[in-house]
């Protein structure tokens, strides 16, 4: 492996960093353009501005949304791990008929298509008062993020060492120290990796956010986003709109790098064994 | 609650308590999927065969079929069908591609391995939304850089190849990582010393990549295959934000969530969604047939 294999590898890196990077550059350029430059049409901006983002927290609806974004998102990042983790225990490591419908059924709601349940959805929430509220956006995000947090967590718990937990037991440890001292921080990364993916699952929906909510009491940021318009404090929305991408997307692609490892493996964890 | 069970294969009484507390611990999961999916769907099979538009509610009424026969017959829905076939097809099969590219880059390359997937991860991290954001203004006549490529006066996203082009694009970049991702699984699968012994027989890298790496990855490529085809057929959100649906570029999504929220008329927007789902469940089943693959999840015992 001489020099040339090592260029060679380096060109090719430098476009797949190129692909990666491009596109998002050129949002962040765009949310540092002052209003009056939007249309020059430049890759960078010919003057910097950070009034796009102190613009965008200063409009309520984007601040209240951020805020439904993270509360509902955390809510439901919680539920799905609480009931995700008991199945997921059961399937890993208890036999049980029954055993292969829930990832059967797990299955078939992660290919599920979200459109279908929309129409009813509407009309069901419309009737129990659920339409418009945190809870009505908690249930189908609980829903679509249950199957993966079943998947990661039954694929990690099932590669933990459970003989340590009797040989705890062994030394003299009661069931719960066992459990507490010794199952719970083998299991914990993978916890947290499902929780990440689940909370992902939740921040990135769009199509539940606009179709369930009427206003600004449970619309999440994507949908309040979507909202922006030229009208009102906003002239032109087009940097209001990239600065506002941009400050969604920074709280993912920070927890992605942070656990960039843990995510790549709970991501092909159901696709590649299986 | 891990007390109760045990890890070698329990005696005959053992069996019952394991099997009554995996059921305990499956229920809430279970029920909450089962409820939120299954009343919906059965719901909205009621609701399809109904006369029911929310701006006229009075005139609502049991018509059988009648809204199938609407819809069925609808030259908009049919076209949705044809795109939302058509920006499947081709988007995932350039996934296909550029992610085996980009996988084959992750994984073998000498320089900056580290840095190459971490960059990766940044369009799956990416809001879809957000990110169709920069795709419509980077193609907005006057603001996008790239529109700045064309000849003047073109505006894309306001004619209906154009349009369609870009949101492939959209969706291509977005989630070709993911592809990736599970492919440059697939390929750790490879055993180094099988690819060793082809090339010391003299195959070509090309060779080695056809013959023997792409057969140990056909598991690997079936079923990254089907989640993304199951995936890309719900495509939503590029849509809407892109172009709208203007330009027959409605996918089946897009023209059932305007017939039930700019429509209100829940008939039609329920047999949309029976329909929808009907022709989601039946790609697995036609993939099965194609590619012979068992479903991914399918127990692996241990």
């Amino acid at each position: 492996m001489g020099g040339h294999a090592r260029a060679r590898w380096a060109f090719l890196d430098l476009l797949v960093l190129v692909y990666a990077l491009v596109p998002v550059l050129w949002i962040a350029s765009l949310s540092f353009k002052d209003p009056s430059t939007v249309a020059e049409g430049t890759f960078w901006p010919t003057r910097w501005t950070w009034a796009n983002y102190t613009g965008i927290f200063q409009n309520d609806d984007f601040v209240r949304g951020l805020l439904n974004s993270i509360g509902i998102g955390l809510i439901s990042t919680a539920v799905a791990i609480a009931l995700g983790t008991m199945a997921a225990y059961a399937v890993a490591r208890l036999r049980f008929p029954g055993r292969n419908a829930v990832l059967g059924l797990s299955l078939l709601i992660a290919m599920f298509p979200q459109i279908s349940l929309v129409t009813p959805l509407f009309q069901i929430e419309r009737r129990l008062g659920l339409f418009n509220t945190w809870a009505g956006l908690v249930l189908p995000y609980v829903t679509f993020a249950l199957p993966l947090t079943i998947y990661t967590l039954s694929t990690f718990f099932r590669e933990i060492p459970w003989d340590l937990e009797k040989a705890a037991t062994l030394d003299g440890a009661t069931p719960f120290q066992a459990f507490r001292l010794v199952i719970v921080p083998l299991a914990l990364p993978g916890v947290v990796t499902a929780a990440i993916l689940a909370f992902i699952v939740c921040w990135n929906d769009f199509l539940f956010s606009i179709s369930l909510t009427s206003s600004d009491a449970a619309r999440t940021a994507p949908a309040t986003i979507s909202f922006f318009t030229g009208s009102s404090q906003f002239e032109d929305p087009t940097g209001s709109i990239a600065a506002a991408a941009v400050v969604i997307t920074i709280p993912i692609v920070v927890f992605v790098l942070v656990f960039q490892r843990r995510i790549v493996s709970g991501l092909t964890s159901g696709a590649v064994k299986g | 609650m891990t007390a109760r069970t045990v890890t070698g294969r329990a005696g005959r009484g053992a069996g019952r308590d394991e099997r009554r507390l995996g059921w305990w611990l499956c229920a809430p999961a279970g029920l909450v999927m089962l409820l939120v999916t299954g009343w919906p769907v059965a719901y909205s099979v009621l609701l399809s065969l109904q006369r029911y538009d929310l701006r006229f509610p009075h005139r609502r009424a049991w018509i059988g079929p009648e809204n199938y026969a609407t819809v069925l017959t609808s030259v908009f829905w049919w076209d949705a069908v044809g795109v939302t076939a058509l920006v499947t097809v081709v988007s995932v099969a350039i996934e296909l591609v550029l992610g085996m590219a980009i996988a084959l880059v992750m994984y073998r390359t000498l320089v900056a391995r580290g840095l190459v997937r971490a960059a990766v991860l940044i369009p799956y991290g990416i809001v879809t939304v957000a990110a169709a954001y920069g795709w419509k203004y980077a193609w907005t006549p006057g603001t996008g850089w790239l529109a700045g490529f064309l000849p003047s006066g073109s505006a894309p996203l306001t004619e209906r190849w154009p349009a369609l082009g870009i949101i492939v694009v959209a969706e291509v970049w977005k989630t070709t990582p993911f592809m990736s991702l599970l492919l440059m699984a697939g390929l750790a699968l490879v055993p180094e010393d099988t690819l060793k012994a082809a090339a010391m027989d003299g195959a070509s890298a090309w060779q080695r990549f056809r013959l023997v790496v792409l057969p140990l990855m056909a598991p690997t490529i079936s079923a990254a295959l089907l989640f993304r085809i199951l995936d890309a057929v719900r495509i939503f959100d590029d849509i809407y934000v892109l172009t709208n649906g203007a330009q027959r570029t409605s996918s089946v999504s897009i023209i059932a969530y305007h017939n039930l929220i700019s429509g209100l008329n829940l008939g039609i927007g329920s047999t949309m969604s029976v329909l929808v789902f009907l022709g989601v469940a039946v790609v697995p089943l036609v993939f099965v047939k194609v590619f012979g693959a068992s479903a991914p999840g399918q127990d692996r015992g241990r």
